[in-house]
C-alpha cells in the first residue's frame, strides 16, 4: 500500500492508484477468502459426516428421545421427541435465569446502597462482599455451593423447617404449592381491578397536583388497594385456595413444589455472583450524579426523599439501566454452566445429552448458539433504543 | 447598619483545636458509626454480622485447623484439613507433568514473572520491547520449554499438563493470541469498507452473543468435523482455538472504545502528513488508543482468567478441575470445603490483584489527561 | 417585582445573624469566630483570597455545611439539627452556584417549576406562570422547553437565578456566579443580578467582580484565613482599606 494521497489528477486515476477502487478490490478478495474457507469447511464436514454415517438435517428433532430428565416444567418422559427435549431445556434455562435475575437484582441493590452507606462497617462489609464474589470464578462458586455446602444440609428427616411449610435439606427445597378452587378467578379479577384503579389514581393525583398543587400519597394508596382488594375478594368467595404442603413420606418429601438441589445451587450462585456486579453498577450510577445536584435540590428546599426521587434516581437510572440489562444478559449466558452440576438446562440437555445420543453436532450446536444469539441481539436492540430515547440532550 | 464600618482585629483568632466530638477517634466514631440512632442500629447489625461470619471462619480455618501430616488420619481436630492441600499441592500446581521435568515449568514461571514485572513496573525502561517480548518471544520460549522435543528436552504431552500451570497457559495464550486478532477486528469494525465492516461486526457479535461453554463445545466437537479426514489435534489446542476466537471479540470491543476516544484531529493530522492507512494506525492512532484501553484489557483478561475454569466441562484438568478430581479420591472424601477454599484463594489473589492494577492505571490515566 | 412583597417579615430583625460561628473540617479550622449581621434588603459582597472560607461561610447559611460552634439565625429561625428549621430556612433562602447545578434531565421550565410544585405545593399552571415570569425577567423565555445542556453558560446561570427566584426567597446567596463564565457572558449575568438588587432583595454575593461590588454592594466583607478581616462600605474599602491584608489583596486584584 503506497501513498495514494499524492495523486493529484482530477481525471480518473489509474486503477491501482484509486483508493476507492482498491478498497473494492480488497473487499472482493476478502469475500472470496471467506467464501473459500466456508466452502472448504462445508466440504470437509459433509465428507466427515458421511463417513460416520450421520445424516444431516433437522429430522432428528422428531425422533424419540429415549431418556428422562431430572426436572421439567412441561410434561415429559422418555417417549417424547428431541424437539421436546430442546423445549424442556430452554424452559429450564429461562427458569433459572429468571430466578437468578430477581434475586441478583434484589441483593445487588441492597449491597450497592449499603456500599454507599455513611456507616463505615456496613460500607466495608458491602465492599468485602463485592470484592470476594466478583473475583472468584462463577464455576467455582457453583461447585462450592453444590458440592461443599449442600451436602452439609441435614437429611430429609431433620430438615430445616420454616413454619412447617418450607423445608430445606440435602435433597432440595420444598415449598407449599397453591391449589386454586372455583372462585379464585374473583381474586385475580380483584387484583386486576386494584391495578387498574391504581393507574387511575396515579393519573388523577397527578392531575390534581397540576391543578391545585396538593400532593396525594399515590404509592401507599395503590399498595393498600393492591393488597386489600384481592384479600377482600378472597374472603367473600370463601378462601378458594388451599395449599398442598410438602409431607415427609418415608425417606423423602412428597407434594408441594420441589426445588431440586441443582436448581437451588445454580440459582444461588448466579444471584450471588451477579449481585456483586449489580452492586457496583448501582454504586457507580448513584455516584455519577454529581454532589452539586443534591446541593442544588437541597438549596431549593426539596427534602432528602424528594431529592432522591425527583433528582438523583432519574439521573442514576440512565446510567444503571443499560449496564443492568447487560448483566441480566450475562446471567442468562452464565446459566449455561449448568452441566457442571447436572442441572438440565439447554446446554446440558441439548448440547450435552442429545448431542451424545444423535451425534448431530453441527445442527445442535448451531441451534444452541442461535438461541443465545437471538436473546443477546434482541436485548441489545432494546438497549440501543433505550439509550437513544434517554440520551441527555447536549449541545 | 448605618455605620457600615466594623472593627475586627485580624489574626485575633488563632487556629483552635476542634471540639473533641469532631475529630480523632471520638469524632471518627461519631461520624462514621453513631451519627444518629439509625446509624447506630446499622453499626450493631454490622458488628453482629462480623461476629457471625468471621469468628467461626477463623476458628475453622486457623485455630482448629490441621496443617501437618500426610494422610487424612492427621486431621483430627475438627477444623480445616489443610493436610489435604499439602499432600496434593504438587498436582494442583503442575498437573501430571513429570516430577523430574517440573523445573521447566518453574523456569517458565520465573520468566513470566520477570516479563510481567518488566511490563508493569514503571521504573524499568524499554516498555515497547517488553511488549514485543511478551507477545512474541516469550510464547516461543515457553512453548519450547514446556512441550520439549528439541534442545535435548524430553517431550511432555499436553495431556499431562494440568493444575495452575494449565490455567495460566489457557489464560495467557488466550490473551496473547487474541490480541492481534482483536485489533484487526476493531480496525475492521471502524473501516470505511462496508463489507469488511459487516464481516467484523458479524464476527464480533456472534462470539459476544453466545456463552463461552457453547464455543468450547463447538471447538471440541465441531472442529474435528471441519478439517479434512485424518487431521486431528489435541484437546488443549482445540480449547485454545475456541478461547481465542471468543476472547478476540471482547478485545476488539475494548480496542474499539479506545479508537473512538482518539480525537478526530489526530486522524486528520496523520492524513495531512501523508501517512498511509497502516502507518497512520500503527504509528499514531493505535499507540495512543492501546494506552487508553490498558485497564479495559486487564479487565477482560480478568474475566478470561475466571472463565478458563470452563474447560473442566470439556475434560481438561485446570486448577479447579484437578482439585475437583482430587476431591473424588476415596482417600480424601469430605474435604470439599478445603479444596474449593484453596482454589478460591488462588483465583482470588490473581483476580483481585489484576482488578486493583487496572484501577490504579485508570486513576493514573485520568489524572494524566486532566488539564 | 413589587418591593414590599419581599419585606413582609417581622421588621427590625436582621435577615441573617451570625454570632461566634466556628467550623472545622477535621482538624482544619475553616471558619473562625464569624460575626456578621445582614439587614433586610442589604447587599453584601464577600471577597478574599482562594481558600479563605467564603464559600464555606455562605453555605453555612442554608445548611449545606454544618457549623460546630456559635449561632446562625436566618429570618428569625435558628439553624440547629432540627430538620423542620432547616426546611423552613431552605425554603426562604435561594442559592446560585458557580457551576449552575441545573438538573440536566429536566427542561428549563421543569427546572424552575420543580421546587414550587413539590415544596410550595403549587398548581402546575401557576408554577409555570411564575416560572415564565422570571424567565422573562432574566430574558430567556424562549428557551423554556430546551434542556440545560443546550444552553450557553451565561444562559444556564440565568436559568439558575430564575429557578431560585421561583421559590420567592427572601434572601439570595451567590457563590462566585460568574467565575465559570466567559467574559461576554459575565455581563449578562451581572446585569441580571443588578436588576435583582434593585428590587430590594437581601443578597450575599461571593465574587471577585469589583465593579459589581462598587455599584451594588452596601457593604464589602473581606475574609482571609477563615476570619472576617474587614467589613466596610465599598467606597471606603476600595479607596482606603483599613488592613494590610486587604490592601495587599486589592493591589493584586487591581493589577489584573
Ligand atoms: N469538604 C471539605 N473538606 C475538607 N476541607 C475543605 C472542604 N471544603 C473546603 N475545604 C477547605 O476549606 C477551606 C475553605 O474553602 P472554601 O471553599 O470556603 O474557600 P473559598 O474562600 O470559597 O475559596 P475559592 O475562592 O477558591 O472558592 C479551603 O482551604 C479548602 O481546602
Ligand atoms: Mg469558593
Amino acid at each position: 500500500m503506497s501513498d495514494a494521497s499524492s495523486e493529484k489528477a482530477p481525471a480518473a486515476a489509474s486503477f491501482w492508484r484509486d483508493p476507492e477502487k482498491r478498497a473494492w478490490l480488497f473487499q472482493v478478495l476478502v469475500v472470496a477468502v471467506v467464501l473459500a474457507l466456508f466452502g472448504y469447511i462445508f466440504q470437509n464436514t459433509l465428507h466427515n459426516l458421511e463417513k460416520r454415517g450421520i445424516s444431516t438435517g433437522f429430522a432428528f428433532l422428531n425422533n424419540e428421545a429415549g431418556f428422562g430428565v431430572l426436572m421439567s416444567l412441561i410434561p415429559y418422559d422418555e417417549t417424547y421427541t428431541f424437539g421436546r427435549t430442546f423445549l424442556v431445556g430452554l424452559l429450564n434455562t429461562l427458569l433459572v435465569s429468571a430466578i437468578g435475575i430477581v434475586f441478583a437484582t434484589l441483593f445487588g441493590f441492597i449491597i450497592g446502597v449499603a456500599r454507599l452507606s455513611s456507616n463505615w462497617i456496613i460500607s466495608r462489609l458491602a465492599a468485602l462482599y463485592i470484592e470476594i464474589f466478583r473475583n472468584l470464578p462463577l464455576l467455582l462458586q457453583i461447585l462450592f455451593w453444590y458440592f461443599a455446602i449442600l451436602p452439609l444440609l441435614p437429611h430429609p428427616r431433620q430438615s430445616i423447617e420454616l413454619g412447617e411449610a418450607v423445608f430445606l435439606n440435602k435433597r432440595g427445597m420444598y415449598l407449599p404449592a397453591p391449589i386454586t378452587e372455583s372462585g379464585f378467578g374473583w381474586v385475580l379479577a380483584a387484583l386486576g381491578v386494584a391495578i387498574v384503579a391504581s393507574v387511575f389514581i396515579a393519573r388523577w393525583a397527578r392531575h390534581r397536583q397540576d391543578t391545585t398543587g396538593q400532593t396525594f400519597p399515590v404509592f401507599w394508596t395503590s399498595l393498600g388497594l393492591i393488597v386489600f382488594l384481592p384479600w377482600l375478594a378472597f374472603g367473600i368467595t370463601g378462601f378458594p385456595l388451599s395449599w398442598e404442603y410438602p409431607e415427609l413420606r418415608g425417606f423423602n418429601f412428597r407434594g408441594g413444589i420441589t426445588v431440586i438441589p441443582e436448581l437451588f445451587a445454580l440459582a444461588l450462585a448466579l444471584s450471588i455472583y451477579t449481585a456483586a456486579y449489580i452492586a457496583e453498577i448501582v454504586r457507580s450510577g448513584i455516584q455519577s450524579v454529581s454532589h452539586g445536584q443534591t446541593e442544588a435540590a437541597y438549596a431549593l428546599g426539596l427534602k432528602p426523599g424528594q431529592t432522591l426521587r425527583l433528582v438523583i434516581i432519574p439521573q442514576a437510572m440512565r446510567v444503571i439501566i443499560p449496564q443492568l440489562t447487560s448483566q441480566y444478559l450475562n446471567l442468562t449466558k452464565n446459566s449455561s454452566l449448568a452441566p457442571a452440576i447436572g442441572y438440565p438446562d439447554l446446554v446440558a440437555l441439548f448440547a450435552g445429552t442429545t448431542l451424545n445420543q444423535t451425534g448431530q453436532a453441527v445442527e445442535i450446536i448451531g441451534i444452541t448458539m442461535g438461541v443465545y444469539l437471538t436473546i443477546s441481539l434482541s436485548i441489545s436492540a432494546f438497549m440501543n433504543w433505550y439509550n437513544k430515547r434517554m440520551a441527555l440532550v447536549e449541545r | 447598619m448605618s455605620e457600615g464600618k466594623t472593627d475586627y482585629i485580624p489574626g485575633q483568632y488563632p487556629d483552635l483545636p476542634p471540639p473533641i466530638t469532631e475529630v480523632g477517634v471520638v469524632g471518627w466514631l461519631r461520624q462514621n458509626l453513631f451519627s444518629n440512632w439509625w446509624n447506630t442500629g446499622l453499626t450493631f447489625l454490622g458488628l453482629y454480622l462480623v461476629y457471625l461470619i468471621f469468628v467461626p471462619l477463623i476458628q475453622w480455618a486457623i485455630i482448629d485447623a490441621d496443617w501437618v501430616g500426610d494422610s487424612r488420619e492427621a486431621c483430627t481436630s475438627g477444623g480445616a484439613c489443610w493436610v489435604f492441600i499439602r499432600v496434593r499441592l504438587d498436582q494442583f500446581l503442575y498437573g501430571f507433568y513429570p516430577v523430574g521435568e517440573q523445573w521447566r515449568v518453574n523456569m517458565t514461571g520465573l520468566l513470566l514473572a520477570a516479563t510481567i514485572a518488566w511490563l508493569t513496573v514503571p521504573k524499568i525502561p524499554g516498555k515497547r520491547y517488553a511488549g514485543l517480548f511478551a507477545l512474541v518471544i516469550f510464547p516461543v520460549i515457553a512453548y519450547l520449554l514446556l512441550s520439549g522435543g528439541s534442545f535435548g528436552l524430553e517431550p511432555v504431552e499436553t495431556t499431562l499438563w494440568g493444575g495452575l500451570m494449565l490455567t495460566l497457559i489457557l489464560a495467557l495464550v488466550g490473551i496473547v493470541a487474541a490480541f492481534p486478532l482483536g485489533i484487526l477486528l476493531a480496525l475492521g469494525r471502524r473501516s470505511k469498507m462496508p463489507i469488511v465492516r459487516a464481516l467484523s461486526v458479524a464476527f464480533i457479535e456472534l462470539w459476544r452473543g453466545v456463552p463461552l461453554i457453547t464455543v468450547l463445545f463447538m471447538s471440541s466437537v465441531m472442529l474435528p468435523l471441519f478439517l479434512p479426514e485424518g487431521v486431528n489435534f489435541d484437546k488443549l489446542l482445540r480449547a485454545l482455538i475456541g478461547i481465542v476466537l471468543f476472547q478476540s471479540a471482547y478485545i476488539a470491543e475494548v480496542v474499539r472504545s479506545g479508537l473512538q476516544a482518539i480525537p478526530k484531529g489526530q486522524y486528520e493530522a496523520a492524513d495531512a502528513l501523508g501517512l498511509s492507512y497502516w502507518k497512520k494506525m500503527g504509528l499514531i492512532i493505535l499507540p495512543q488508543a492501546l494506552k487508553l484501553v490498558i485497564p479495559g484489557i486487564v479487565n477482560t483478561f480478568n474475566e478470561l482468567f475466571k472463565d478458563t475454569t470452563l474447560v473442566m466441562i470439556i475434560g481438561l484438568l485446570d486448577l479447579l478441575a484437578i482439585i475437583k478430581a482430587a476431591l473424588e479420591d476415596p482417600n480424601w472424601l469430605g474435604y470439599s470445603i478445603e479444596g474449593y477454599t484453596f482454589a478460591g484463594l488462588v483465583f482470588w489473589l490473581f483476580c483481585f490483584g489484576m482488578s486493583r492494577y487496572s484501577m490504579a492505571i485508570e486513576r493514573k490515566l485520568h489524572t494524566g489527561h486532566k488539564r | 417585582m413589587s418591593e414590599n412583597k419581599i419585606h413582609h417579615a417581622p421588621e427590625g430583625l436582621p435577615a441573617v445573624q451570625m454570632q461566634g460561628v466556628h467550623k472545622w473540617y477535621g482538624e482544619f479550622h475553616v471558619l473562625k469566630n464569624i460575626n456578621l449581621d445582614v439587614a433586610r434588603g442589604e447587599r453584601i459582597v464577600i471577597c478574599g483570597p482562594s481558600g479563605s472560607g467564603k464559600s464555606t461561610m455562605i453555605r453555612c447559611i442554608n445548611r449545606l455545611e454544618e457549623h460546630q460552634k456559635g449561632h446562625i439565625v436566618v429570618d428569625g429561625t435558628e439553624l440547629t439539627n432540627d430538620v423542620k428549621n432547616i426546611e423552613i430556612i431552605r425554603r426562604e433562602v435561594g442559592m446560585v452556584f458557580q457551576h449552575f447545578n441545573l438538573f440536566p434531565h429536566l427542561t428549563v421550565l421543569e427546572n424552575c417549576t420543580l421546587a414550587p410544585i413539590w415544596v410550595r405545593k403549587m398548581p402546575r399552571a401557576e408554577a409555570e406562570e411564575i416560572a415564565m415570569h422570571y424567565l422573562e425577567k432574566v430574558r430567556i423565555p424562549d428557551q423554556a422547553n430546551k434542556y440545560p445542556g443546550q444552553l450557553s453558560g451565561g444562559q444556564q446561570q440565568r436559568v439558575a437565578i430564575a429557578r431560585s427566584l421561583c421559590m420567592s426567597p427572601r434572601i439570595m446567596l451567590f457563590d462566585e456566579p460568574t467565575s465559570a463564565l466567559d467574559p461576554e457572558m459575565i455581563k449578562e449575568v451581572l446585569d441580571t443580578m443588578i436588576e435583582l438588587a434593585e428590587t430590594g432583595m437581601t443578597m450575599l454575593v461571593v465574587t471577585h467582580e469589583m465593579g459589581f461590588a462598587k455599584t451594588v454592594a452596601d457593604r464589602v466583607v473581606f475574609m482571609d484565613g477563615g476570619e472576617i478581616i474587614e467589613v466596610n462600605e465599598p467606597h471606603e474599602f476600595f479607596n482606603n482599606p483599613q488592613h494590610e491584608r486587604s490592601q495587599l489583596f486589592l493591589s493584586q486584584i487591581l493589577q489584573h
